[in-house]
């Protein structure tokens, strides 16, 4: 198996660029309509319990 | 189209996301129910009418991951996601023209049609690239992505009801809102489209990529292995079995509870449909990820041996308990999720990293098959009992039998499961002994 590894290595000399932002945005980009579809989900599955 | 390599210090954490963005995207494709009861009204359709558009979507998913996997494998994950945001979203566009024209054939051809090109194609873009990025924790990776399409439906299935609501049932209505579904999904996928990356090669000491060291088999030869059949009837039983609980969840729940104290109101059933949609999705990734711990092989005896047991104690003790009933079924359609995001991992063990995603699609056939012969199973054996007279959980005690025997022949199926021969191997193993035990080791 490859040896696990985090991001792809640096070139040497070359500063590897901060990419937390982009994996921030990235990531919001897909987890807030996620929760959204969550938030609806609890909304209709506690009827369940309820209805 | 040339694969997009990754720049120096490109994170592996951006291509959950990008993939993510393709799956819930496409997961649009369980919610077409919402567009059925306008559709009939505003076109003057039949149920079965209404239904062609998903139906044939499901049909081109199949088909296109079947057929289309190697030209994934060979032009890279942004074309295949650039190919699925263009025919998913061109569907929507041309099922909005048709609406407005109130031309239905229309509707079919671009949702069902083009629209199902892009479903099958943006199903297998992601998996042989998030593979290879994460070659210590497949399960994990690939279910985050298959996580997405289930969540997919949770999105649009009451965000396309509001804006039903909002624009009418009309046709004009439902052309604005498959118009709105059309941009707002191009824009969405796009993300994944300029995120992915494949990885680096990093080269061996002898020279080759690492990402083809080991066993490696091409999707042409796999599907002659014993190994390939093998899973795939392990998946077409597990999804058959899944789907046994998912079609007939909201009727079932109520049949078993209406001659008890505590009956099942509608919505009391609607929301145990919705938690089996959950369970549906926290399966896809938990269990993926716990692939990854306890290993192949052993995922599938637990989705397919407790799978068999939960379906024996709601046909035995089902109707005595409604928490047991429910638990039941929650844990069913948990390894039906699981089932399927722990599938890509399972074929990159056996056939290694070379066109898994090719090989992947090819497997998605069982997955068509099972869309046909669950529902088939379920439906036909409750309409016979209901002839026969029975009510009550007597009408579906047959049907949940013929679950556990299909659970119990894919169970048989996982076993026969062997390290792929390395006559089937596109490049030969330099590490034999290591990777021929793979998957065994994983299973211990």
């Amino acid at each position: 198996m490859t040896p696990p590894s985090s991001s792809s290595p640096p070139e040497p000399g070359a500063g590897a660029p901060d990419r937390r932002a982009l994996i921030a945005f990235a990531w919001l980009w897909v987890l807030i309509p996620l929760g959204y579809g969550l938030y609806e989900l609890v909304r209709k599955a506690t009827q369940l319990f309820t209805g | 189209m040339t694969p997009p390599i990754a720049p120096p210090g490109w994170s592996r954490w951006l291509v959950p996301p990008a993939a993510l963005s393709v799956h819930l995207s496409i997961g649009q494709a369980y919610a077409w129910s919402v567009f059925k009861p306008p559709l009939e009204s505003a076109l003057d359709l039949t149920g079965t009418q209404s239904a062609l558009p998903f139906q044939l979507g499901i049909v081109m998913l199949g088909l296109s991951a079947a057929f289309g996997g190697t030209l994934v494998e060979r032009n890279g994950p942004r074309w295949a996601m650039t190919v699925a945001l263009v025919c998913f979203s061109s569907g929507f566009l041309l099922a909005s023209l048709g609406a407005a024209t109130e031309q239905y054939w229309l509707i079919v051809l671009g949702y069902g049609f083009v629209g199902g090109v892009g479903l099958g194609i943006g199903y297998i873009s992601p998996v042989s690239t998030l593979i290879k990025w994460f070659p210590d924790r497949p399960g994990m990776a690939t279910g985050i992505a298959i996580m997405g399409f289930g969540g997919g439906a949770l999105i649009a299935s009451p965000w396309s009801a509001q804006m039903i609501e909002s624009f009418g049932a009309t046709s004009g209505g439902i052309a604005l809102a498959f118009l709105v579904h059309g941009l707002t999904y191009a824009v969405f996928m796009s993300l994944g489209v300029l995120l992915i990356r494949v990885p680096r090669p990093e080269q061996t000491p002898d020279g080759r990529p690492a990402e083809l060291t080991g066993v490696q088999v091409s999707a042409r030869q796999a599907i002659r292995t014993p190994q390939f059949w093998c899973l795939w009837v392990v998946l077409c039983m597990n999804v058959t079995a899944g789907i046994g609980i998912l079609e007939k969840a909201a009727p079932m729940i109520t049949d078993f509870f209406a001659d008890t104290a505590t009956p099942v109101s509608v919505s009391a059933a609607a929301g145990f449909v919705a938690l089996l949609s959950a369970a549906n999705m926290a399966g896809r990734i938990g269990w993926s990820s716990t692939s990854d711990l306890i290993g192949r092989k052993n995922i599938y005896r637990v989705y397919l041996g407790v799978g068999a047991l939960m379906y024996l104690l709601i046909v035995t003790l089902g109707d005595s308990s409604k928490p047991l009933f429910i638990l039941c079924a929650l844990v069913i359609l948990s390894f039906y999720g699981g089932g399927f995001a722990t599938v890509p991992a399972y074929l990159k063990d056996l056939f290694g990293t070379y066109q898994v995603g090719a090989i992947h699609g090819r497997l998605l056939t069982a997955w068509s098959t099972a869309g046909v012969l669950g529902p088939l199973i379920v439906n036909w054996v409750a309409d016979s009992q209901e002839s026969a007279g029975k009510s009550g959980p007597g009408l579906y005690g047959m049907s949940l039998t013929i679950m556990i025997g299909l659970l119990v022949v894919g169970f048989v199926a996982n076993e026969l499961v062997r390290p792929v021969h390395p006559r089937h191997h596109h490049i030969p193993a330099p590490r034999k002994a290591t990777d021929d035990s793979s998957v065994e080791q994983q299973s211990a």
